[in-house]
């Protein structure tokens, strides 16, 4: 593993290139620089490239040029092994939640507690569990149930209680709010916020098409288009920007809340 | 055309190879997942037993009728149950037992595979530091390996049980002419021989339904892609590594003076 550097930002990309196919380029060299400690919304039309970015920052995608530095660490240097055991420092929240069906919800976040704290318990397994379950708001009546026998939003509180189990550096929210209904939808922005200023110190990464939300919670917004970045910034530079796309992009959904 | 087909065929053989033996070889990293071992073996082997008791009853009716049909034309009844006994433990049971398992463990592996694969649980199991060959796959494989033998063994006692009642109970058969003439013919090589052709299909069907399961792509359509292939693949590779399989053993049998 290469030497860890000390940086102020949680995530690098540096001129990051993706093609699948040797032809056609998904990221067409991607410059960004994440804060750490930020909590940073990744905005876009969709087919953008911004699940792709997205993969790469996680190590399940390698570019074809360029590099990703998570927390002053190349991910290109990393073997398949190390990047397992590096991936411990993200939880992720999926747009489906993602939750083992096979497992309760209480099992669904014991999960990576009993994979990666082998030193702890069983019961002191459990009782991380509970707590993280109970920072993200369930009630505990719930905890023994499978995940197809609660809500959607249920199922979020189970997937950001699981992301968080690990306290990890870094989380990461995968369109946590696409096609859920307006009243979830702000539940769980609200939940996003409150679990960044719950836990100090955690870089968040939010990809979502939800402009209000974005301009709402976080404090640094990146727009990606045609797979370069667009405009990276605070609500206030997308406010005062002079790009036409960033304005029609802005006006419109600023319209649609 | 076919030149690129057939290269596109040889490169699917080699990744699926590669898949294998990386995911065995992780079994043997740590976290050790001798837990989900023995969970995939209730699953492959007890969940099996049922199914294979019963058809390997019937089958072993059904054949011993046939055969006893036929011997009764040159007088030859007493030579049913050496007849069968070889023609289940050599051929039958491994065979018969490696399609049903197939059909049943192996498409059940690719389908929750395949799912896991559309639903991000797969993704989910990669952010969180899981490396999903060594926790999905290689379990699964170890599980097919042990069990595949297990059941076969007891395909081949219950189609002999099948073929007692029937050539004991109901053609008038001699009981003890019944066992005395197996004792005579059948020999525990015989018996090993379906066994280890029966490890080694249970390692194919595994290795083939979890590398169409893992590899899914799309929606419930890819599920079903992934498994209806899994199943197909798996049974006609049976079939067809059956009779190189029997080939390679009776060479190993005759270098190693077991049989002639």
């Amino acid at each position: 593993m290469s030497p860890k550097q000390q940086s102020q930002y949680a995530i690098e990309l540096d001129g990051v290139k993706k093609t699948f196919d040797g032809k056609e380029f998904v990221l067409k060299g991607i410059d960004l620089k994440i804060p750490k400690g930020s909590l940073t919304a990744i905005i876009g039309f969709s087919g953008t490239g911004k699940s792709v970015m997205l993969k790469h920052v996680l190590g399940l995608f390698k570019p074809t040029e360029g590099t990703v530095r998570v927390l002053g660490t190349d991910l290109s240097t990393l073997d398949q092994n190390e990047l397992t055991k590096f991936r411990c420092n993200y939880g992720v929240l999926f747009q489906s939640a993602a939750l083992f069906d096979d497992m309760t919800v209480l099992e669904n976040v014991c999960f990576p507690l009993e994979e990666h704290r082998r030193n702890l318990k069983k019961d002191q397994v459990i009782q991380v569990a509970q707590t993280k379950l109970k920072m993200v708001g369930l009630d505990p009546k719930h905890y023994n149930k499978l995940p197809s026998e609660i809500s959607g939003g249920m199922q979020k509180r189970t997937g950001l209680a699981r992301a968080l189990a690990l306290d990890p550096e870094i989380i990461v929210y995968d369109e946590p709010t696409t096609g859920l209904d307006p009243i979830l939808t702000e539940m769980v922005d609200n939940l996003i916020l409150e679990t960044h200023k719950n836990t100090p110190g955690t870089t968040s990464v939010m990809v979502s098409h939800d402009l209000s939300a974005a301009f709402r919670i976080a404090d640094f917004i990146v727009m990606l288009d045609a797979g370069k970045v667009l405009l990276a910034g605070t609500a206030q530079d997308f406010f005062n920007s002079d790009i036409e796309l960033v304005k029609r992009f802005v006006t419109k959904g600023m319209k649609h809340q | 055309m076919i030149l690129e087909k057939a290269k596109k065929k040889i490169n699917d053989v080699g990744e699926v190879s590669l898949f294998a033996i990386e995911s065995l070889r992780l079994l043997f990293t740590q976290p050790y997942r001798w837990g989900e071992v023995v969970k995939h073996m209730e699953f492959i082997g007890n969940q099996s037993v049922g199914i294979i008791s019963l058809t390997s009853m019937f089958t072993g009716l059904a054949l011993s009728f046939q055969i006893y049909l036929g011997f009764k034309l040159v007088n030859a009844v007493n030579l049913v149950g050496p007849t069968v006994a070889l023609g289940i433990t050599r051929e039958l049971g491994p065979v018969l037992t490696g399609l049903i398992v197939a059909a049943r463990a192996g498409g059940a592996m690719a389908a929750r595979l395949g799912t896991m694969r559309v639903n991000e649980q797969m993704d989910a199991l990669d952010v969180m530091g899981v490396n999903t060959k060594q926790y999905l796959i290689a379990p699964r494989l170890v599980a097919a390996v042990f069990c595949m033998p297990l059941l076969t063994a007891l395909f081949d006692f219950m189609a002999m049980l099948g073929s007692w009642f029937l050539c004991t109970k109901i053609v008038g058969l001699d009981g003890a002419i019944f066992f005395e003439k197996i004792r005579q013919t059948v020999d525990f090589h015989h018996i090993g021989e379906g066994l280890i052709k029966s490890a080694i299909f249970g390692l194919l069907f595994a290795v083939i339904c979890t590398y169409q399961g893992f590899n899914t792509k799309g929606g419930a359509k890819g599920v079903g892609e992934a498994t209806n292939n899994g199943v197909v693949m798996s049974m006609v590779g049976i079939i067809i590594i059956d009779y190189f399989l029997m080939n390679i053993i009776r060479v190993v049998y005759i270098m190693m003076g077991i049989q002639k």
